[in-house]
């Protein structure tokens, strides 16, 4: 006997899954097969159907000097956010297992911040960076002129980099403070009867115990840096000061809705999520072949 | 090699006392076995001794030096524990030479060392695998090797053998009690098999509710028993205890049978529990006027002997006959020399010490 329910009668089935279905074709399988189309075809200047261009668009794009360096800034992003995010969980969480009263406190707030939409992110940080009336301010009263992002790129980048790593710590706290706790507690006690202290048991012991989660972590950070900074470099920065910010994400809506170049927007798209699913490929790949210990 | 003491030792979670105030002092190079039922506290005071659990009240002294503020690698203890805790994702050359590492042993040594050790503990050709590739007796070996290569002036093992098969497990057994004749390390041990404790302990410490019932020898625990719960814990299978009146100085009634003990000074009346031995019930053909007699209802053959389950006074009891013998279900009318009778006090538990010189003058 299967303990599954099955149908036997084919229309109710469908009428149950229907809604669902629905929901991916029309939010993902349709825009999807959209951007394809458009990134294949050239929408003709005056008027008249999308004229079949083949890898045209593509072309144009790789051709862009402005677009290499997207690139370049996306992958500056995406490194940066990362080990920011997860290295400074990693050190939280770390030290919040050596038995943290009110764990539970903790562990909500700080996943908060994950659970804050991007845009909201943006606008905070906004307020907190801002160069005369925010938090830093101070500093430019000792240096005058020394944060500036509105002015100066790199004030800009390391802005927008902590806000998206600001909003990924807590998820990642989270996520790595449970799978210390699910470390077997005696392997631990073990190294401190070997004369192992605190920091060496860290270092030898739990960091690469934790190795699988780290894994699923980097992907699902380099991910969220790729494509959820949208909303925050569109309240903040807007890819500027001189393109300092101009990430792969943003100048896609820059192109497509600003420009009204809509081939060579999808094109792009379809490149960054070519990229996104070779990442998340190999490192599935990663994960099912190196990190397993039992 | 160190002696420890252990003053008036006490452990709490939260408000919940678990270890009531404990006084035991372990000499250096002994062997010596807690004992005692799942939840006594035995590992809670193994890892007091460690360091992994912080003390209460009271304290515990290594080597003439009280340790309760001292960190575990400050002790010079070594532990095994029972689900062996190796580190996975080293290799068990790793795991036995992380100790060395640790302490900044030059890697030329370190090898050499390892690769002693395991030979010593059989592990030799398995250096390079990892524990996942390893059987549960291989894994209790390195674990095993893991402690021994530090040199520890204290060895701790935390039902070391629970995790492994019969076979391997008496196997184990007389290799830890070898490798402790050879080395003369103070060793602790804490475990729940009363076998385990008589075969491996110079002394045993039987451990209830976290309190000592009884410190002794294998053979004092065994034989003068300090508690109806010592009597009912130790053994293999145990004393059988069945609750009585004393109907005279030397003579106790149960379920209207009657059986002569030594004198004991009793005051007719006084509840009681007495205690026998199931290989000292022998079967007669003849029953005694009022003698005992059980109401056998199982018959087990293990080969060497035969163990007769069944009733006697209310309680359940067990009669140990030798092979052959071919007694079968119904009433066994039972013979029970004096000297072998045990009684202990009904309110408190407590063995009753036979007066055999003041009854005698009397
Ligand atoms: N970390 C802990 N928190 C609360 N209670 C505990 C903890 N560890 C052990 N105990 C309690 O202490 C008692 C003794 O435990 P333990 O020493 O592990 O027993 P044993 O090793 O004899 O089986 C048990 O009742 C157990 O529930
Ligand atoms: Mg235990």
């Amino acid at each position: 006997m299967q303990k599954r329910a099955t149908f036997r009668n084919l229309w109710l089935a469908s009428a149950f899954i229907a809604p669902q279905l629905l929901l991916v074709f029309v939010f993902f399988y349709w825009p999807t097969a959209q951007a394809a189309y458009w990134a294949v075809t050239l929408e003709p200047a005056f008027g008249g159907g999308n004229q079949f261009v083949g890898l045209e668009n593509f072309r144009a794009v790789f051709a862009d000097a402005n677009y290499w360096a997207s690139v370049g800034a996306s992958l500056l992003f995406a490194v940066g956010c990362t080990a920011v995010a997860v290295g400074a969980a990693l050190v939280l969480a770390l030290f919040a297992d050596r038995g943290l009263r009110g764990h539970r406190l903790y562990r909500f707030t700080f996943f908060l911040p994950y659970a804050v939409p991007a845009a909201a992110v943006g606008l905070t940080f906004r307020f907190i960076f801002s160069p005369d009336a925010g938090l830093l301010a101070g500093i430019n009263h000792v240096v005058p002129g020394l944060w500036n992002p509105a002015l100066d790129g790199n004030d800009a980048f390391v802005l927008v980099l902590l806000g998206q790593s600001w909003k990924m710590i807590g998820y990642n706290f989270v996520f790595l403070l449970a799978a210390l706790q699910n470390l077997p507690r005696t392997t631990i006690e073990a190294a401190a009867m070997d004369g192992a202290g605190v920091l060496r048991r860290m270092w030898d012991l739990q960091v690469p115990l934790l190795t699988p989660t780290l894994f699923f972590l980097l992907m699902v950070n380099i991910t969220d840096s790729f494509v959820d900074s949208f909303a925050l470099i569109d309240v903040t920065t807007h890819g500027g000061p001189a393109r300092a910010t101009m990430l792969m994400v943003y100048k896609i809506y820059l192109d497509g809705f600003e420009s009204k170049d809509y081939s060579l927007a999808a094109a792009q798209s379809m490149v960054l999520m070519a990229l996104i699913i070779g990442l998340t490929v190999i490192q599935f790949r990663v994960v099912e072949r190196r990190v397993h210990y039992r | 090699m160190s002696d420890i003491a252990i003053r008036g030792v006490r452990k709490s979670y939260g408000r919940i006392e678990t270890v009531h105030g404990l006084d035991l002092a372990f000499g250096a190079g002994e062997f010596v076995v807690i004992l005692g039922p799942s939840g006594c506290g035995k590992s809670t005071l193994l890892r007091m001794i460690a360091g992994l659990e912080s003390i209460t009240a009271g304290e515990i002294a290594i080597g003439g030096r009280v340790v309760n503020r001292l960190e575990p690698r400050e002790r010079g203890c070594a532990m095994v524990f029972q689900n062996y805790a190796l580190y996975p994702h080293m290799t068990v050359a790793e795991n036995i030479g992380y100790a060395l590492k640790v302490a900044g042993v030059p890697k030329a040594e370190r090898l050499r060392r390892i690769a002693e050790v395991g030979r010593s503990i059989g592990l030799d050709g398995l250096l390079d695998r990892r524990p996942a590739q390893l059987s549960g007796g291989q894994r209790q070996r390195v674990a095993m090797g893991r402690a021994i290569i530090r040199e520890p002036k204290v060895f701790l093992f935390d039902e070391p053998l629970s995790n492994l098969d019969a076979t391997l497990r008496v196997q184990m057994r007389i290799e830890i009690r070898r490798l402790h004749d050879r080395q003369g390390v103070t060793s602790v041990f804490v475990t729940h098999d009363q076998t385990e404790a008589m075969t491996l302990a110079d002394r045993l410490v039987v451990l209830n509710a976290g309190r000592v019932e009884q410190v002794g020898t294998p053979e004092e625990v065994y034989h003068r028993p300090a508690s109806r719960f010592v009597a009912g814990f130790v053994g293999s299978p145990p004393m059988n205890v069945v609750d009585a009146t004393a109907a005279g100085p030397d003579t106790v009634t149960f379920g209207g049978l009657q059986l002569t003990v030594p004198p004991h000074g009793l005051e007719r009346g006084a509840r009681l529990a007495v205690g026998f031995r199931p290989e000292d019930a022998v079967p007669t053909a003849q029953a005694a006027p009022d003698g005992p007699v059980a109401a056998i209802d199982l018959v087990e053959d293990l080969g060497a002997l035969r163990l007769l389950r069944g009733r006697l006074g209310g309680a359940d009891v067990v009669v140990q006959t030798a092979a052959g013998t071919r007694h079968g279900r119904g009433p066994l009318p039972l013979q029970i020399a004096p000297s072998a009778i045990h009684l202990f006090d009904a309110e408190t538990g407590l063995r009753l010490a036979p007066r055999a010189v003041r009854a005698a003058a009397a």
